[in-house]
């Protein structure tokens, strides 16, 4: 039950606001001790596979049985709840969170929670996290489910502010239910969680070692084959890709990329071997710098990750996370589609990629080129269709008259990036000038382009500084495709020729023929 | 937390240890008031206030949201300025002082140094009460002029910096001196200024730095080398 971003809007708003507050599911004759014997199968096998650390299997009944399960007997019911099951499981306290957390995963997705099991959900997260970190976990899981977990648990922070804004229609015993569990998803708890899970885990530090060959991370897909738990370093891992998610989600997007420095995102890592992993992290890592100016930095990563989901989309049709797949996969083209307008780049994207995003926004991009009322209406339509879910951490004002305060965020993210689209408004036009000119002077130029000298010479110095980014290490990049210099009066204009990284494909051809040399010498001859 | 803890580490260990703790709220105001005192700066410590005034927006203090702002636009040509602004609610952003920063920040956004320099005059109060201002911007609008041009004419520059006259002689003196700035005469009408030279207004010398490869990357093909 992967759910790297559920939409909050459909749940929430098929159900009428009263029913937050009674158990919906109570109408449905739904019995939480009622244990169905496939499901007491289910349990008893899952938790023999996991004592018996068969990650394998373990990852069979997580991808396959819970699904099949979920679809077949809990469509629209919860599981059984933890209680009714644990004694088939010894009691074992660690399953039964492990449960727990699946079982509330199994309810956000195909009902709306309560308050109170928001609430509940977020305890059960308390005690699973604290376990994990006080290390007397001794599981071996796979990386999809703690992903799911990572992910579930920002998913649920989000979705509990997104809640919790809309103070309107609360009723009288859900504002004391929030009064009463102020701490329940408190952002500081939350970013405590995640930060607390990266240190204790070292996996900074185990990724620097293995960058001197100290140590097997990535090797191993962060499993553990002498017998440990992968599951804290593992969490850990994941945790700062979590941070780099709340960080987005409330606007910090300096600190959400820092948060991401210690994975290596040009390579392949543990973070790809989970598409939801892979895809949540170059979707908010895209965005951030988008916010950061960094165009370029954006549309290589995008095109990229849009071209292996082009490639592999067919293998994951089955999968719990094929719609959400899609879904990320289609805001990604619109945030591609907005790089592109601000930076015209096109040579950095794949041929695929290209056709793709041509079709489904090439008619767009074309308006948006005019900045006019309606092309700023395109930038405004395709931010707020592909933005993150953006939160007001705070906790609301319980005084009359209250107000929903759950668009606050996202209003203020989107008025300041169409401040930034305002401000690059006149570059496009300069640059279909620079485009037909070697040289051209200011005043020719000017004249042209229907504006005075000075304000030609700001519109050139606004191009330059825009198309010109700060990277990572305070150093200046270029970003443009077309650059120019001014000598006094004359403009000389350069259009950019990409340069093959010749060094970088030798490299990468000497190592690729070294492995293959490798395997025919393993290949003994009769 | 005692007293002692605190004094043994510095604010910036203090964000780096634990980012995500309400108690460091007022070491990070102080330690904004020492950034403008001592001249200078440090994002992430910013930031990390920021994102606590967000937590608890009845703790804000608009008095340093004002100054790390005035820090953020000195920062250009990074985007400071913005990604503090992300952080601060849209109602504090309507008063006064902000909007007027705002609009300090959009002409130098946009090159309109000439509308920038006449509006800060307006605004001496908030862009007084941090030392190195002036010289910061200054700092920018030459960082700007020197990704654009080779040679620029003396009123561009003047205008840019704002500085005329007597301080603009002196001032070239000193560039000329010690950061490799050329004197010529234009055509008749006064003089030019010779930039440095760099990668961005003389593109030719870029192709070098694209050609190379990290060391780092070299030691991938080590062990095969060896």
């Amino acid at each position: 039950m992967a759910s790297f971003d559920y939409d909050d809007a459909p749940a929430n708003s098929a159900a009428p606001p009263s029913s937050q507050s009674q158990t919906p599911d109570a109408a449905l004759g739904y019995d939480p001790n009622f244990v169905p014997d496939s499901v007491k199968t289910f349990v008893v096998h899952l938790y023999r596979h996991i004592r018996e650390k068969n990650v394998y299997e373990i990852h069979q009944m997580y991808e396959t049985s819970f699904q099949t399960l979920s679809e077949r007997l809990f469509k629209d019911t919860p599981w059984p709840s933890v209680d009714a099951v644990a004694h088939f499981v010894d009691n074992d306290h660690v399953f039964c969170l492990l449960y727990r957390e699946m079982w509330f995963r199994h309810l956000y997705a195909r009902l709306s929670p309560t308050l109170k099991q928001r609430i509940d959900s977020w305890d059960n997260y308390c005690s699973l996290f604290q376990v994990v970190l006080h290390g007397v976990v001794n599981m071996q899981l796979p990386n999809q489910w703690l992903w799911d977990m990572v992910d579930e648990f920002v998913y649920q922070f989000q979705s509990f502010c997104q809640y919790r804004a809309k103070m309107k229609n609360k009723t009288e015993q859900e504002i004391s239910l929030l009064k009463q569990f102020d701490q329940a998803w408190n952002v500081y708890g939350v970013l405590n969680y995640l930060q607390a899970l990266v240190e204790r885990s070292m996996i900074i530090q185990i990724l620097e070692q293995e960058k001197e060959g100290l140590e097997q991370f990535t090797a191993t897909d962060g499993y553990d084959y002498s017998g440990g738990s992968n599951v804290l370093k593992v969490l850990g891992y994941f945790s700062m890709v979590g941070l780099l998610r709340v960080h987005c989600l409330l606007g910090d997007y300096h600190t959400g990329l820092k948060c991401l420095l210690p994975i290596d995102i040009s390579q392949q890592g543990v973070y790809t071997s989970v598409i939801g992993s892979h895809i949540t992290t170059i979707y908010h890592y895209g965005f951030a710098n988008l916010m950061l100016r960094r165009y370029v930095e954006a549309i290589r990563e995008f095109n990229k990750i849009l071209l292996y989901i082009y490639k592999t989309k067919q293998y994951h049709q089955k999968s719990p996370q094929y719609e959400q797949i899609l879904k990320k996969n289609e805001q990604m083209y619109a945030l591609l589609a907005i790089c592109l307008s601000l930076c015209p780049q096109v040579k950095l994207v794949e041929e695929t990629v290209n056709s793709q995003l041509r079709e489904k926004y090439g008619e767009k991009m074309i308006r948006m080129q005019r900045y006019d009322d309606e092309a700023f209406g395109i930038y405004d339509e395709l931010f707020s269709y592909a933005c993150p879910k953006f939160i007001t951490p705070s906790a609301p004002s319980f005084e009359e008259p209250l107000v929903n305060y759950n668009q606050d965020a996202y209003r203020l993210q989107l008025k300041l990036f169409l401040y930034e689209v305002k401000q690059q408004q006149l570059l496009s036009g300069v640059r279909t000038f620079l485009k037909v000119y070697s040289t051209i002077s200011l005043g020719k130029l000017a004249n042209y382009m229907e504006v005075d000298e000075p304000t030609l010479r700001t519109i050139l110095t606004t191009y330059k500084h825009k198309t010109h980014a700060v990277d990572v290490d305070g150093k200046i990049v270029s970003n443009a495709d077309v650059d120019f210099y001014i000598d006094d009066d004359m403009i000389h204009v350069v259009e950019s020729k990409s340069s093959k990284r010749y060094g970088d494909y030798f490299l990468r051809q000497i190592v690729k023929l070294e492995g293959l040399i490798n395997d025919l010498d393993r290949i003994k001859l009769d | 937390m005692g007293r002692e803890v605190e004094v043994q580490y510095t604010v910036e260990q203090l964000v780096a240890v634990n980012p995500y703790n309400p108690d460091i709220l007022n070491d990070l105001e102080n330690y904004v008031n020492e950034q403008v005192s001592s001249q200078t700066y440090s994002l992430d410590a910013n930031l990390c206030l920021l994102r606590l005034y967000q937590f608890k927006p009845d703790r804000m203090s608009t008095q340093i949201v004002s100054r790390i702002l005035v820090k953020a636009l000195m920062a250009m040509p990074a985007p400071d300025f913005s990604l503090c602004l992300f952080l601060i609610p849209e109602r504090v952003q309507m008063e006064e002082q902000f909007k007027t920063l705002i609009v300090l920040s959009h002409y130098l956004e946009t090159g309109r140094f000439r509308q920038f320099w006449d509006e800060a005059a307006k605004s001496r109060h908030i862009v007084e009460a941090v030392p190195g201002f002036e010289q910061a911007i200054q700092a920018y609008a030459i960082h700007v002029l020197s990704l654009t041009y080779q040679k620029v004419s003396r009123p561009v520059l003047a205008e840019a910096i704002n500085i005329e006259g007597l301080s603009l002689d002196k001032f070239l003196e000193h560039q000329v001196a010690n950061s490799g700035w050329i004197l010529e005469k234009g055509h008749g009408r006064g003089q030019l200024i010779v930039l440095p030279r760099n990668e961005f207004n003389h593109p030719e010398l870029k192709k070098n730095a694209a050609d190379s490869v990290p060391f780092e990357h070299i030691t991938r093909i080590f062990p095969i080398l060896g």
